[in-house]
């Protein structure tokens, strides 16, 4: 989803571009610290195959297709730091050379596809790591979390910024559901490939994968397609099941209409009254422009992602404790 | 051998705004978005002067038409966003045809349709007349961080050469009677993409021995192709300039 | 006698693991010779080359290049002295241009302003690339980037060209205009490469390798005629091919 111009007015995208800088130069400085001088050419090519995988789309439902994101991808096979720097330069460039983006909304669409992408897809992916045994499957299993993640988190930062000073204020409740909706399928298809991808790459060249690095999985089975199957389906169920639950269940079921209300009651009828200093940038900051509820509606979100993936997490440890001490108890 | 091509945005020609040096129509190009971004959406005059300006710089540039609404494209998500929006938008409503529309929503409509084509179209004007490699040292001389500038540019160097495997890959894939085309089927993709990847990542090694076998220490080169004459800047700065007046009158009434 | 441009003594080098791939290779090459070094796969070719840039340490032994040893103080030096060509062209064109691409050797010591400008303008009139100076490298054909590769390292002045299988996958035209092309340079060469007729057409000389060790070194239209030391070490004249049929330079 690359913002463009004037979807979201100048105050906002120009708070998002001193934030994306801030956070890309963060990222410079400890991927350069950490990676040294190998990593500009490594960075260029990875980027290189991050915009072509970026140009695959798959079909999700109804005639609408995804592409893939990367940002989680990038982050589980080079590091947190490398991936944001990775995907950032992959946003910059579609702007720039391909006018795919608007040049004003660079700073929003840095840090919904670099910066958000990389880093909840890499917390993603170690908090999984943490509760699921170290073997290679749990690797191709917290990759498929960790993509999925990110692209709901990718989506959700949209919403922020449409919230904050997106045009039209079409009701937020309506777009956090339309957009978490359809990226909590959208994700599914990021999970997976990412998974694959990892699993691909631990195949054959296990020492690239930096999330793997870690950990010691010379001591687990090798990996088979059989597992690897397994560990995919047993995340891609839980996806499912949990996207089901949180985004599409509430909004099918609650009273859309109610929000609605609720929005036009608290911040829109003001707005709409005083539309020329709705525009101004002070607006936003201003008490009226950003109404409890909607951001009471964000927090929500924010917070029901949250927690389904802690719960998610928590399940797993349980799984686990349930399956060692099954293995203890046969074991000698 | 090579089919796959990313097409970059640079239309081959001769013309006034061809020849202003990368750095001053990169900087022109962002004040002038930055301008529109910033104007009032009640202001219809402003963005029609912007979008006069903007048609003049086309034809100086001596763009193509057909060109310039191939590429537009790209905004069709968001115009379908637009257009829902007054439906879905909260606030007063009017009556237009029968339609019970919001007002608040047709004016988020009418910004977005109007700055982003506006912001496209600019940004095609700069790309479709500044070779990559130019974009590249104008965003140098913009004083963009290299490391971002240098990763910009192996990027580009090898997107080509990755797009080529792909493309060999899939056609391997082919060959061989498989064709995924469904997400279920997807796994066979992602394989490729995996060993893209690890090819990807072995090039970049291979890359960085080829820099170091040439005395490479750590630190990109700068090329500096000199500094824009005062003539160039006075010619490129004409467009966002009226645009930042139009913006700041607009603001002000 | 000269200063040798290139001098390797004794040289061993094992991977981490233990495995053995050069063991006690031992020669030198005189400035304005041209030498080949043929071999199979897996003879310890690669590794051998990228001793010579000082890019492989040796485990034993020293490489000397134009008198100076190639040891850890002076690496850079010897990076410039060794014109290394690498056999993908993509891996050795990363800039943007052309022409950066070719100012990237000496920018990185030190050259700049209108030397800079001089030594690419040179390098590249050399191969006869002068016209594509600013045209991405990903737009040439093949032979004109293997072109361009030996010109981003003639940039550099080195003391010595090493080529990793020049001719590789170039159609008979370009092959042929790549052989013209390095004949025309008044420079020591050090070329590894399969292509045996082109080892004949462009050196006088050949040295082979197998299991990391040197097996043999005379001219070459001698060790191609030995058919023998051919077979033993799995070199294999193209069908039809009598090396002392070919007219000596």
């Amino acid at each position: 989803m690359h913002i463009p111009d004037g979807f979201i007015n100048g105050a906002t995208s120009l708070g998002a571009g001193v934030l994306a800088a801030g956070g890309l130069g963060a990222a410079l400085r400890q991927g350069s610290r950490a990676l040294k001088d190998r990593q500009i050419p490594l960075a260029g090519l990875v980027a290189a195959f991050v915009f072509a995988l970026q140009m695959l789309n798959f079909p999700v439902a109804a005639g609408t297709s995804g592409h893939l994101l990367g940002g989680a991808l990038a982050a589980v096979l080079l590091g947190p730091w490398m991936g944001i720097v990775v995907l950032s330069v992959v946003v910059i460039v579609q702007a720039l050379l391909f006018a795919d983006g608007g040049v004003s909304a660079l700073g929003l669409n840095i840090i919904n596809m670099g910066l958000l992408t990389a880093i909840v897809g890499w917390g993603a992916f170690r908090l999984l790591m943490a509760v699921l045994p170290k073997r290679t499957a749990s690797v191709v299993g917290a990759a498929v979390g960790a993509g999925w993640l990110s692209v709901i988190v990718s989506s959700l930062g949209f919403v922020v910024a449409y919230a904050l000073g997106g045009s039209g204020q079409a009701p937020i409740g309506t777009v956090l559901g339309a957009m978490t909706g359809v990226h909590s399928l959208i994700g599914i298809g990021e999970g997976l490939i990412t998974g694959v991808i990892v699993a691909a790459v631990l195949g054959v060249r296990p020492d690239l994968v930096y999330g793997a690095q870690k950990y010691d999985l010379e001591k687990s089975r090798r990996l088979t397609p059989g597992r690897t199957a397994t560990a995919g389906f047993v995340a891609l169920g839980l996806v499912v099941a949990v996207s089901l639950v949180v985004f599409v269940a509430p909004f099918a079921d609650s009273n859309p209409d109610g929000l609605e209300r609720v929005a036009e009651n608290q911040g829109f009828a003001a707005t709409a009254e005083d539309s020329v200093t709705a525009e101004s940038p002070l607006a936003d900051y201003g008490v009226s422009g950003v109404s409890d509820e909607r951001v009471g509606t964000i927090v929500a979100g924010v917070i029901g992602v949250i927690l389904v993936f802690a719960v998610g997490v928590a399940i797993l440890a349980a799984t686990r404790r349930k399956r060692s001490r099954a293995t203890s108890n046969s074991g000698p | 051998m090579k089919t796959a091509h990313v097409h970059a945005l640079y239309v081959h020609g001769k013309s006034p705004v061809h020849d202003l040096e990368a750095h001053v129509k990169v900087a022109a190009m962002l004040l002038f978005v930055f301008a529109v971004v910033a104007t009032p959406r009640e202001a219809f005059w402003a963005f029609a002067v912007d979008a006069v300006l903007l048609a003049g710089a086309v034809r100086a540039a001596r763009i193509p038409v057909r060109f310039l609404f191939g590429r537009l494209l790209v905004l069709i998500p968001f115009v379908l966003f637009a257009f829902l929006l007054p439906f879905l938008g909260g606030g007063a409503r009017t009556e237009v045809l029968g339609l019970s529309l919001s007002i608040e929503g047709l004016w988020g409509a009418w910004t977005i349709l109007a700055k982003a084509t506006l912001g496209v179209t600019a940004s095609i004007v700069m790309a479709a007349t500044t070779e990559v490699p130019d974009i590249l040292l104008g965003l140098d001389r913009l004083r963009v961080p290299r490391l971002i500038t240098a990763i910009a540019g192996f990027m580009i160097r090898y997107l080509d050469v990755v797009l080529g495997e792909m493309h060999r890959m899939r056609v391997a894939m082919l060959s061989r009677g498989y064709d995924p085309r469904w997400i279920w089927q997807g796994r066979a993709l992602a394989t490729s993409a995996g060993s893209l990847f690890i090819r990807s990542y072995e090039r970049g090694e291979r890359v960085h021995q080829a820099m170091v076998a040439r005395g490479y220490q750590g630190h990109m080169p700068v090329f500096n192709s000199g500094s824009a004459p005062v003539g160039s800047w006075a010619r490129a700065m004409t467009v966002p300039s009226v645009a930042w007046v139009v913006t700041i009158v607009s603001l002000l009434t | 006698m000269s200063v040798p441009a290139l001098e390797v003594r004794d040289l061993s080098f094992e991977y981490p693991d233990g495995t053995p791939v050069l063991r006690s290779v031992d020669f030198h090459v005189h400035p304005g010779e041209r030498v080949a070094l043929l071999g199979p796969n897996g003879a310890g070719k690669t590794t051998l080359v990228l001793h010579l840039n000082a890019i492989l340490q040796p485990g034993e032994g020293s490489v000397t290049v134009a008198g100076l040893p190639a040891t850890d103080d002076n690496t850079h030096e010897i990076r410039r002295r060794t014109g290394l060509v690498f056999q993908d062209p993509d891996d050795q064109l990363f800039m943007p241009t052309v022409r950066q691409d070719v100012a990237f050797g000496p920018a990185n010591f030190g050259v700049e302003g209108p030397e800079l400008e001089h030594r690419v303008m040179d390098a590249l009139e050399a191969v006869g690339m002068m016209e594509v100076a600013d045209r991405p490298p990903h737009h040439l054909s093949l032979g004109q980037r293997r072109r361009v590769a030996v010109a981003t390292v003639l940039a550099m002045r080195p003391e010595i060209l090493v080529l990793d299988e020049p001719s590789s996958n170039l159609d008979p035209a370009s092959r042929h205009e790549l052989a013209h092309i390095l004949q025309s340079l008044d420079i020591t060469m050090f070329m590894v490469t399969h292509d045996l007729p082109y080892a004949l057409e462009l050196c006088e000389r050949s040295l082979v390798m197998d299991e990391g060790r040197l097996v043999a070194d005379g001219p070459t239209a001698e060790i191609l005629g030995d058919r023998e030391l051919m077979r033993a070490h799995r070199l294999e004249l193209p069908y039809g091919f009598d090396p002392s049929l070919v007219q000596p330079h």
